[in-house]
């Protein structure tokens, strides 16, 4: 967790090797990811999966095409036996009606959902989400929420949650870290997280406006540059 | 001042030798895509090719009919009326044919293209793409760049020849032009040299129109102004590499 523009993404990115680090290392499973090489790379990969802000469905294909992708690019097994898989997925985020839906015919929440389907339909080890919550209703927020958890619990795998929303990642996080500047604030499990000492991660937990992240973005001093003669 | 021209033609060096690596990795990649993802090559040779049938005829058409018509008014002057044929044959076998098909080519299909590419870019398609361990260059860039180079010379040949009908329809029907004459003398003058100089332009103009715009959509700014941009950079960079080598291959061939 951690304020907009902190770089909760950019870790992402480097934790999946998407950026690659200017300096030091990144370890994924015991392993250094930034000496892999392109074929490591998407070997460690198809033990990972992510999902998107935005769901990332590719708008050519329809939701079952979507989510069985990655089964068609990696694995040879039979039409039948993709179909039973891509069913049986999508049966468990509740999509199974909107199979043959293209992906411009869902919600934000209903892509949401397609992508995570297509995300486990590898069975990784583990499952990434960018800001999963971003912009969705309470109630597609509710269920996101609880596929989480749930797919968490029922594959037995890590899952990582990148998010801003304190209450939601309260609900589903077994331990979260509050990173601020760049660097790690505050960790614990989320309900201990609100009795930090740090005012900055006070300010975050409780979602005060003002604090060490001031309300005010830098500027002149306010009475001066209302008297002063100048344009800016 | 001339650190801004200095920095600029740094910059154009940059970008240039950029798309060459990446021209360079378009074609290390082109034997395994025809030969594992040929159906996604074949769509797009659909996508880029038939879907600019309509624009590409209804074109040609009207091009050859008007070079028929100034060929004409031209050649009445010196009694040449007969010889209409050869210079709508020459004209447009040799460079408008090609020309105009890759011009026509940039706006249809490499506009759409580019615009198609840099919006799965900005939604995040490709990087789902490499996070399911899939190359897009493998299955997004490739075949759409072949698709383009398969389709343009096609296309070109179809631009030429209703070009041609257009040009008969006016010399012959509206005009008057003995047709014997028209399709005689045609057949006279356009032989192998300006078949192959034509066939050489729409291959050169398709890897350029085809490279230029995968190259803008794959490094367009993913975002909603970054995407229009690389799409208007694809219509005036395509347009001004197609006239540039169009003089360098008719110069050769001279």
């Amino acid at each position: 967790m951690g304020p907009s523009g902190t770089g909760k993404t950019t870790l992402l990115q480097l934790i999946t090797r998407q950026l690659s680090p200017d300096k030091g290392q990144v370890v994924v499973a015991g392993d250094d990811i930034s000496k892999y090489g392109i074929s490591e790379l998407y070997e460690m990969r198809q033990r990972m999966g992510m999902l998107f802000q935005n769901g990332a469905l590719l708008t050519d294909m329809s939701v079952f095409e979507n989510v069985a992708f990655p089964l068609r690019e990696h694995t040879k097994l039979g039409e039948r036996l993709i179909r039973n898989v891509v069913l049986m997925k999508l049966h468990a985020v509740g999509l199974r009606g909107a199979a043959y839906m293209m992906p411009a015919q869902l919600s934000g929440g209903m892509a949401r959902r397609v992508a995570l389907a297509r995300a486990i339909v590898m069975d990784p080890a583990m499952l990434i989400y960018d800001e999963p919550f971003v912009g969705l209703d309470p109630i597609s927020m509710g269920v996101i929420a609880k596929l989480i958890r749930q797919m968490n619990d029922a594959l037995g795998i890590t899952s990582i949650v990148v998010s801003h929303d304190v209450r939601e990642i309260g609900e589903v996080a077994d331990f979260s870290y509050v990173i601020a500047d760049g660097k790690v604030a505050a960790s614990g499990r989320p309900a201990d997280l609100k009795n930090e000492s740090s005012e900055l991660v006070r300010q975050f937990m409780l979602g005060l406006a003002d604090g060490p992240v001031a309300f005010h973005y830098d500027a002149p001093d306010y009475a001066e540059q209302l008297l002063g003669s100048g344009t800016d | 001042m001339f650190r801004e021209i200095w920095s600029t033609f740094l910059n154009f060096l940059h970008d240039f030798g950029a798309m060459c690596l990446f021209f360079l990795r378009l074609l290390q990649y082109t034997p395994s895509v025809l030969v594992r993802r040929f159906n996604l090559v074949s769509y797009q040779v659909y996508n880029a090719g038939a879907l600019s049938l309509v624009v590409i005829m209804i074109s040609g058409l009207f091009v050859g009919a008007v070079l028929a018509l100034l060929a004409y008014s031209s050649l009445e002057q010196f009694n040449a009326e007969d010889t209409t044929g050869i210079f709508a044959g020459l004209g447009l076998t040799k460079g408008i044919g090609p020309v105009f098909t890759a011009l026509l080519f940039a706006g249809r299909a490499g506009t759409a293209l580019t615009s198609e590419i840099g919006l799965m870019k900005a939604t995040d398609q490709l990087s789902a793409m490499e996070m399911m361990a899939v190359d897009p260059m493998r299955y997004v860039a490739v075949p759409r760049f072949l698709g383009g180079v398969i389709a343009m010379p096609l296309l070109t040949a179809i631009f030429t020849s209703i070009g041609l009908l257009g040009a008969h329809l006016v010399a012959v029907e509206q005009l008057g032009v003995d047709v014997g004459s028209y399709w005689q003398q045609l057949q006279n003058v356009v032989d192998g040299p300006d078949i192959y100089e034509g066939i050489t332009k729409s291959i050169v103009f398709g890897f350029i129109a085809s490279l230029v715009a995968v190259w803008e959509g794959y490094n367009s700014k993913p975002t909603a102004e970054g995407v229009g941009r690389a799409t208007t950079r694809t219509v005036v960079a395509t347009s001004i590499a197609v006239l540039f080598f169009n003089y360098m291959i008719t110069a050769i061939y001279l």
